[in-house]
């Protein structure tokens, strides 16, 4: 196998992204923009309750208005399977989950009736003409009372709203807290989140009936499983399904999965023999789309006198929802996997209960279950130091491990791949000057100023993989091929939405062929073309999808090198690949073009004996361990005390994400990360009343960060390549998000500490700030 | 987001608006900007089956002085008061009070008449338009009649206008050198409105208060002008102390709002401080 180039042109460039000149000119297409001749148009009715026996559904008048071709309840869906989920966890208690309700409604938005018309303006008026006779029923909306005795029951069979419960002990924890110095405890509640990706769902269904194939455009990150998920619950042959996610306008999360809507639109479209189409509204969007975090964590930690955490114990309640999407009760499992954060403590005990409650499933999103964690330990830190009268920053370098100590098997049982905390760290108060901010502090304070400086050092999981520890396959797959005149294909098993691996994929390929970036075309996304694959979650494409294509260009390098040095009686190990020509190291004359033996490998006139014509290679790679990035986050603010304001002065992040392919890509995921992470420290939050109406169902009560609100972002890296792939990448896509969080609360909480406060409650609204500024003052 | 059906009326005069408003009475709706009326619709809030849209109403559009006032016409949108050279000039509270209104796209399609009309509780324009004492010129099937800001809100979404009658003009009197505006305001963070608003014209007579005039948004069911911290400041020197005093009497008498974006004791201490800090700033 051809060795892995080392960076030469490409690679570590900052190259503007490939795929924006099309998305800033309007010119690529989302699902809503693929028009089939003679589309149906298809709406949902939904649940106005939050908990509802269904006594019955008329839907005789929608179907009468004119331009409606049907209208379905959970009656005529036939054989059509269940929504699944992929989480195997010991004694998880599974509810069914129809794709239309079945004689209960669960949460607000639940799906209870679809009607396709012939457009959507007369599908959207046939909602009103359905009649649907509820029996309102007790809502469960809330986490603490959900678990009490004599909380109603969402399923009245399981006998308790527990999903289920997972300990993780490790060590000795109860000696660890006997002996502490100081035991430290708080309650945080990590709130609901809604992902809000810039394009809402859509999914647009074909049933070619003579063929007997289904397609299915779908705004999805992961076609190949939303492919064989529709093979088994729409009941058609996985070979004659096809899955396209086009241009896929974000999903954070939530566009991992398989959604009723997928399940209903494909299987009316089968019924109906015409293509059938569902955009989804905001409104939906809101309800019915997956939503993220959402804990309540009751938390202890063992502290000594020095600094020293021993012991750290956790009760931590996650909300589930009213059923479970693909992943729903796996998400905070990774919260009790990384509760340690980058520190070194021995004695850890969590209880993790998942709770049903009558609300929209919650599920992966940007981070998922590890800014919770985070958020965990990097309050509990800063409550420590506050206990022993330590500074942030020394309690922290007291409990990192040391950099020789790599690779780390932390008591949760899972294996740190690579780290140097303690340079990150050190770059970071560096950057922001630290020692002098705090005497700016002190001084500003005499003046009844309120500066506050947060730290968040993080350490966190991802490049998902290997297939142990992942539902449905934790590899990557990747076809790379040589065409005849010379421009290469590649085809990934990710399905990037927003990423840029067309241009940090294509960087890769140019360098390691030598070739222009123009001649490199990355194609995702299109279950028809690609080898399967698992898709783009869990900051995974690079250091998983990236290490596939990588090997299979050295396999096609391999071959290519053979064909070249048979055309120039040279030894194929004595070859390079560069600047368009296929040459002897070291002597520039003895080359030949690489078009001309891409048009030889497949005229095949003059190939080596033994050898096979074609240039195209195929490799699927499963990693030995994810990879853990880390890094430091400091925050630096002013709160107006009479008000409650914030006002953010400065954000420093330094990352370590490992090797580095394109620095540009990279602020643009650190900066929309850190955004989104400041998004729930400071302004986002679902909320749902008593009765399970979520009353931020719009963008005029859920507030999600804007442009104008962000500081500038003063960002930097340090460099710990990971062992586990050979490119030393790690992963970029949430570690700002997880980082940022409990940075920006420790920084407020720091700056009101003359006040006595010790936590706020997020999104730390400037009501909540000068409440807690009220309230401590008594 | 898909609205009911309805039809469209497109007029080009104003007795053509005011005869279809006749016509269709309750079933009709006025549409300036949009920027209220089509949102409610997409949620089906509202689903009027007329649709009268004034933009093509040439008189309705524009800014002009004469007899010492500013005329606003209705259909004048937020970006063009903000960035009009006469406003900036001779009232530049209400370039300071557009620039805070919503982003660029809502600036440039949501009028100050639409916006007045619509009378949501946390609009921006109304405090700059109580405080300005400015005068409302509505034409219905009976003329033309003129009303006072203060008379104009009435509470929720309620105001003077009758169903049948259209907003056309603002009449803004342009105050004189020793007066001075001011528009303070928090901003609710999801949907930009006021969280809390507070529009201040003040007139000093050397270190002393002469007049004043609060107008507040985003507080009580209605934007109100606080009177008893105008008539507490008249006359009373303009220093820390009296402000403050003053500005604690904005909530007086007012029934403050609470949701899941503020608290009403939240809301009381904004709209002192903010009134604190408005004071502050026109009397400096
Ligand atoms: C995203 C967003 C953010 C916003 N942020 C803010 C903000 O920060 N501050 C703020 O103050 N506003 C804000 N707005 C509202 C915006 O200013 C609207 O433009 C304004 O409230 C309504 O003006 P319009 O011209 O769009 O009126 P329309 O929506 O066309 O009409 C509103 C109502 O007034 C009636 N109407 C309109 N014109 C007349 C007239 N001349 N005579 C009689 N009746 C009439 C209509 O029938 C309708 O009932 C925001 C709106 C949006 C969509």
């Amino acid at each position: 196998m051809a060795t892995i180039a080392a960076p030469t042109r490409m690679v570590g460039a900052p190259i503007k992204r490939r795929e924006d000149p099309r998305l800033i000119q309007g010119l690529s297409h989302y699902v809503d923009d693929i028009r089939l001749v003679g589309t149906l148009h298809c709406a949902f009715l939904r649940s106005d309750y939050a908990h509802a026996a269904i006594n019955s559904i008329d839907t005789s008048a929608a179907k009468e208005l004119p331009g409606v071709v049907t209208v379905i309840t959970a009656e005529d869906l036939g054989e059509v399977g269940d929504i699944p989920c992929g989480a195997e966890i010991p004694d998880l208690k599974v509810p069914g989950h129809p794709a239309l309700a079945v004689g209960r409604v669960r949460f607000v938005g639940e799906a209870v009736a679809a009607v396709v018309a012939t457009d959507a303006y007369i599908a959207r008026d046939a909602l009103d003409l359905i009649e649907v006779d509820y029996e309102e029923l007790p809502a469960v909306t809330n986490l603490d009372k959900a678990v009490e005795a004599d909380s109603p029951l969402i399923y009245d069979d399981f006998g308790d709203n527990i999903g289920f419960t997972m300990p993780l002990e490790a060590g000795d924890v109860d000696a660890a807290f006997a002996e502490a110095d100081h035991v430290v405890s708080q309650r945080f509640v990590n709130q609901r989140l809604i992902p809000n990706a810039m394009e809402t769902r859509g999914v647009l269904a074909e049933y070619l009936p003579g063929e007997g194939t289904l397609t299915v455009w779908s705004s999805t990150q992961v076609p190949h499983i939303l492919k064989t998920q529709l093979a088994l619950i729409a009941n058609v042959p996985e070979q004659k399904v096809r899955v396209i996610a086009p241009e896929v306008g974000g999903g954070f999360g939530s566009k991992l999965n398989v959604y009723p809507e997928e399940v209903v639109v494909s299987h009316l479209a089968i019924q109906l023999r015409k293509p059938v189409k569902w955009t989804e509204k905001r409104t939906e969007n809101f309800t019915t789309t997956i939503h993220g975090r959402d804990q309540v964590n009751y938390v202890d930690v063992a502290v000594n006198n020095d600094g020293t955490i021993t012991g750290i114990r956790a009760k931590i309640l996650a909300d589930l929802g009213a059923s479970y999407q693909l992943l729903t009760p796996l998400i905070p499992t990774l919260t009790n996997l990384m509760i340690v954060g980058c520190y070194k403590i021995p004695n850890v005990q969590i209880e993790l209960v998942g709770v049903l409650t009558n609300k929209m499933a919650t599920d992966a999103y940007r981070g998922a279950g590890r800014p919770e964690a985070t958020y965990i330990i990097e309050r509990m830190v800063d409550l420590a130091a506050a206990q022993v009268g330590m500074d942030a920053k020394d309690i922290r370098f007291k409990n990192f491990p040391q950099p020789d100590e790599f690779p780390l098997e932390i008591p949760t049982g899972i294996i740190y791949d690579s780290g140097n905390y303690q340079e990150s760290f050190n770059k970071a108060l560096g950057i922001v000057d630290y020692d002098s901010l705090r005497n700016q502090q002190v001084q500003l304070r005499q003046q009844g100023r309120y500066l506050g400086i947060g730290i968040s050092t993080y350490a966190e999981i991802c490049g998902m993989g290997p297939s142990i520890a992942m539902p449905a396959g934790g590899w990557e797959s990747s076809t790379v091929r040589v065409e005849p005149t010379g421009k290469i294909t590649v085809l990934t098993g990710v399905s990037p939405h927003g990423q840029g691996q067309e241009t940090t994929f294509a960087q890769m390929i140019a360098d390691e062929f030598g070739v222009d970036i123009d001649d490199v075309a990355v194609i995702h996304g299109d279950t028809g073309r690609q080898p399967y694959g698992i898709g783009t979650f869990g900051s995974r494409a690079t250091a998983v999808g990236g290490t596939a294509m990588v090997i299979a260009a050295g396999q096609v390098k391999e071959k290519m090198a053979k064909f070249a040095a048979h055309l120039m009686e040279a030894n194929p190990d004595d070859l390079v690949f560069e600047e368009g020509s296929i040459l002897v190291e070291g002597s520039p004359d003895q080359a030949v073009d690489f078009v001309a033996v891409a048009l030889e490998a497949h005229v095949a006139k003059n190939l080596p004996p033994d050898t096979t014509p074609g240039l195209e290679a195929t490799h699927f790679f499963e990693p030995s361990n994810f990879t853990y990035p880390f890094g430091a986050h400091i925050a630096v603010v002013e709160v107006d005390t009479d008000t409650g304001e914030i006002d953010i002065q400065r954000y420093v992040c330094v990352d370590d994400i490992g090797n580095i392919i394109n620095p540009l890509l990279v602020a643009g995921q650190v900066h929309g990360g850190i955004a989104q992470g400041l998004g729930q420290a400071l302004y986002e939050g679902a909320v749902y009343d008593e009765s399970g109406q979520l009353l931020t169902g719009s963008f005029m009560d859920y507030a999600v960060p804007k442009a104008t609100q962000m500081p500038h972002f003063e960002t930097d890296h340090t460099v710990t390549p990971s062992p586990v792939n050979p490119m030393g990448v790690k992963g970029v896509g949430e570690a700002g998000t997880i980082g940022s969080t409990p940075c920006m609360v420790n920084a407020v909480v720091d700056a009101l500490s003359p006040f006595g406060v010790k936590d706020i409650e997020m999104p730390l609204t400037p009501n909540r700030v000068w409440q807690a500024i009220q309230d401590a003052k008594g | 987001m898909i609205p009911g059906s309805f039809e469209y009326f497109a007029p080009t005069a104003l007795d053509e608006a005011l005869s279809l408003l006749q016509e269709h009475g309750d079933d009709a709706k006025v549409l300036a900007g949009g920027h209220s009326l089509i949102p409610t619709m997409k949620l089906r809030l509202a689903e009027p089956a007329v649709i009268i849209d004034i933009g093509r109403i040439g008189g309705l559009k524009g800014i002009s002085e004469s007899d010492g006032k500013l005329v606003i016409g209705a259909l004048t949108t937020h970006h063009e008061l903000e960035s009009s050279d006469l406003v900036q000039q001779k009232v530049p509270l209400l370039a300071q009070t557009a620039a805070e209104i919503g982003d660029v796209q809502v600036r440039n399609k949501g009028t100050i008449g639409g916006s007045l009309a619509h009378a949501d509780p946390a609009a921006d324009w109304p405090a700059a338009i109580l405080a300005l004492d400015a005068d409302l010129q509505i034409a219905g099937p009976n003329g033309e009649r003129s009303v006072k800001a203060t008379d104009f809100f009435q509470g929720l979404y309620e105001t003077d206008l009758g169903d049948d009658e259209i907003l056309t003009a603002i009449h803004v009197s342009i105050p004189d050198a020793n007066t001075k505006g001011t528009y303070l305001k928090l901003h609710q963070v999801a949907s930009g409105f006021a969280l809390t608003g507070v529009a201040v014209v003040l007139t000093k007579s050397g270190d002393t208060c002469q007049s004043v005039a609060v107008g507040i948004t985003g507080v009580s069911d209605a934007p109100y002008r606080a009177s008893a911290v105008e008539s507490e400041l008249t006359g009373a020197a303009l220093d820390a102390e009296n402000i403050a005093a003053a500005a604690e009497r904005s909530v007086d008498g007012i029934d403050a709002l609470e949701d899941i974006h503020a608290s009403q004791a939240y809301r009381q201490n904004l709209a002192k401080v903010y009134t604190r800090r408005a004071i502050e700033s026109a009397a400096s």
